[in-house]
């Protein structure tokens, strides 16, 4: 506290009795979020441990849902969708975001108005993009095959192949967050010191070598964040996916959160699925933890 | 200009402005292609919203609707009450946002003074936890409150996604408001909460716009609490476009209509804080669900 110092020195106690007062101004949400998230977790937490059909009895079954689970083929294949889908989801915006924002990044005319633009996705309703892109997916009318088609390219059946499924899915995915990666990295070249970029004109670099020897070291951390935040999302998606699939054709494009969904709001396994919610959450968090240790590990490079 | 653009201005000009001008048609080039995904996809939806059955299924496809028709969107409302469903989702998201801001504005006041930054990490950890995992828990409770189906178990839930955004934000706001006006307020004698009230609140008015628009797009958007909670009568928005629509009828143009009403206030409020969002989501990441 700046002023401190210039107060009379018992007026530091008063401040800090009144310092007391700030905590009543938090009770009120840490109440709700103890009602509405931590309640929820501790109460899923516990629920996992029994054998619970919504409707009868609950017994207790210790780790008997996560035994279950790891011997379930259809749990392991959903693993596998969700890693499938979440490596393609971030990899593809990380890339496109970054390109963006390097435009973005430039001073032209109507860059205000352009950007309100390319960031309109992110902000849309998942669920009524979802809608969209399943009639632009439709095999006989939709829009996609016709335009593969003035390409010269034959007709895809998109998300009603079993193989095509996952990255037509992706496609959506990178329709709708390449933004928010775009936003991340461009918040980090504003940040970036000139004076690399006179000194390395001046013995001549090229903008590619500009590029990759300054910009993109210096933006790394950026990028690494976005990566996070990516992941965790990608690995969380939802709407997208139970709207254009279902999980189908079949379960080709069952992730995790799809499997979560059935257990819980169509077959009434509250034991099973509150298991799966906890695998799930260690998974994110393993993951988010992993991707910010290497954020650190590579800070220096 | 870079030292071998000049020498190349040197050896010929006109060549030197060819390569001048095809650096710039390519970047405008790129320019067009990282920004027409957005506008067709938008460009898209409204074609479809507009255009009559038989266009809409037609292959090739008929871009330009032919005559534009609206017909599409007096059809949600008239026969699939979307009005109803409208109104469902103005409560739901206004009272969670509204509840939020009661209790989330004071909260991020008391986190920035007392410098509890740890809290905030717990906002955190709610970010990555996939929105299904509170939907079990809260299902059962509501179910035992006999509160299934009600609005009101949807307006608690969407409280899982606006009070984080609102305090989140809120501390960060108020952390960057100066210290020095409101320790001579309470010196004066001012209470606490009379500072809050009196010197801070005005002061973080841009925050608070910031933070209310943003936990009500998150939960307009939200689709799950509500596929899961509500009844047919509670519906929100998102989930009557998918209920109602796709199973019970497969028409193309009401869908997309529908799938407008739904997104448009979100775009609009979008253009409303383009500013602040790029500010924002920059720094924090802030994202409901």
């Amino acid at each position: 506290m700046s002023t401190n110092a210039t107060l009379p020195a018992r007026l530091a106690p008063f401040l800090a009795r009144r310092r007391r007062s700030y905590y009543l101004f938090i009770a009120p949400a840490l109440v709700t979020i103890g009602a509405v998230i931590i309640f929820p977790w501790l109460y899923t937490l516990w629920m996992s441990a029994f054998d619970w059909t919504l409707g009868s009895a609950a017994h207790y079954v210790g780790f008997g849902n996560y035994e279950k689970l790891f011997g379930n083929q259809r749990f392991g294949e959903a693993v596998l969708h969700t890693f499938y889908f979440t490596a393609l989801a971030v990899a593809a915006p990380l890339l496109l975001g970054t390109a963006a924002a390097m435009i973005f990044h430039r001073e032209f005319p109507f860059r205000g108005v352009l950007r309100g633009i390319f960031i309109m996705p992110m902000m849309a309703t998942p669920v009524a993009v979802a809608l969209v892109w399943t009639m632009m997916f439709h095999p006989q009318q939709g829009v996609l095959n016709y335009l593969l088609s003035l390409v010269g390219l034959p007709p895809s059946l998109w998300v009603y192949s079993p193989t095509l499924v996952i990255p037509s899915l992706v496609l959506v995915e990178i329709w709708h967050w390449t933004p928010l990666v775009m936003l991340i990295v461009l918040g980090g070249l504003a940040a970036l010191p000139t004076e690399p970029y006179e000194s390395a004109r001046l013995d001549g670099a090229s903008e590619w070598q500009l590029f990759r020897y300054i910009t993109l070291p210096l933006v790394a951390p950026f990028i690494a964040v976005a990566a996070v935040i990516r992941t965790i999302d990608a690995l969380k998606t939802f709407d997208t996916i139970y709207v254009i699939t279902g999980g189908g054709p079949g379960t080709a494009s069952e992730t995790i959160n799809i499997y979560l969904y059935l257990q819980a709001f169509a077959f009434y396994n509250i034991g099973t699925a509150s298991a799966v919610v906890v695998v799930f959450f260690v998974i994110v968090l393993a993951l988010a933890l992993l991707l910010l240790h290497v954020r650190e590990k590579t800070k220096w490079m | 200009m870079d030292v071998r653009a000049t020498a190349a201005l040197a050896r010929s000009p006109t060549h030197y402005r060819m390569r001048r001008w095809l650096r710039k048609a390519g970047f405008w080039l790129s320019v067009m292609v990282i920004v027409s995904p957005a506008i067709l996809v938008f460009l898209w939806m409204l074609s479809l919203s507009l255009k009559n059955e038989i266009d809409n299924v037609a292959y090739p496809p008929v871009f330009i609707p032919n005559p534009p028709t609206f017909a599409n969107f007096l059809q949600v409302f008239e026969e699939n009450s979307i009005g109803r469903y409208l109104k469902n989702s103005i409560i739901v998201s206004g009272g969670a946002t509204l509840i939020a801001l009661v209790i989330g504005i004071p909260a991020g006041f008391g986190i920035a003074r007392l410098g509890a930054r740890r809290l905030t990490v717990l906002i955190l950890i709610a970010r990555m936890t996939p929105a299904l995992s509170f939907l079990i828990p809260l299902y059962a409770v509501f179910q035992f409150l006999r509160l299934n189906n009600t609005l009101t178990a949807l307006v608690i839930t969407h409280l899982v996604i606006t009070v984080p955004i609102v305090v989140y934000i809120m501390a960060g706001y108020f952390e960057t408001l100066p210290k020095e006006l409101e320790e001579a307020a309470l010196i004066d004698g001012a209470s606490v909460w009379k500072t809050f009230r009196y010197v801070a609140l005005p002061l973080a008015r841009p925050g608070i716009v910031v933070g209310t628009i943003l936990a009500f797009i998150f939960s307009w958007n939200n689709f799950v609490f509500g596929a899961v909670l509500a009844g047919r009568e509670t519906r929100t928005l998102p989930v009557a476009v998918y209920n109602v629509l796709t199973f019970e009828q497969l028409a193309w143009g009401p869908l997309a209509a529908a799938a407008i009403i739904v997104t448009l206030p979100v775009l609009l409020l979008t253009i409303v804080i383009q500013k602040e969002i790029v500010v924002g989501l920059t720094h924090g990441g802030v994202k409901g669900g």
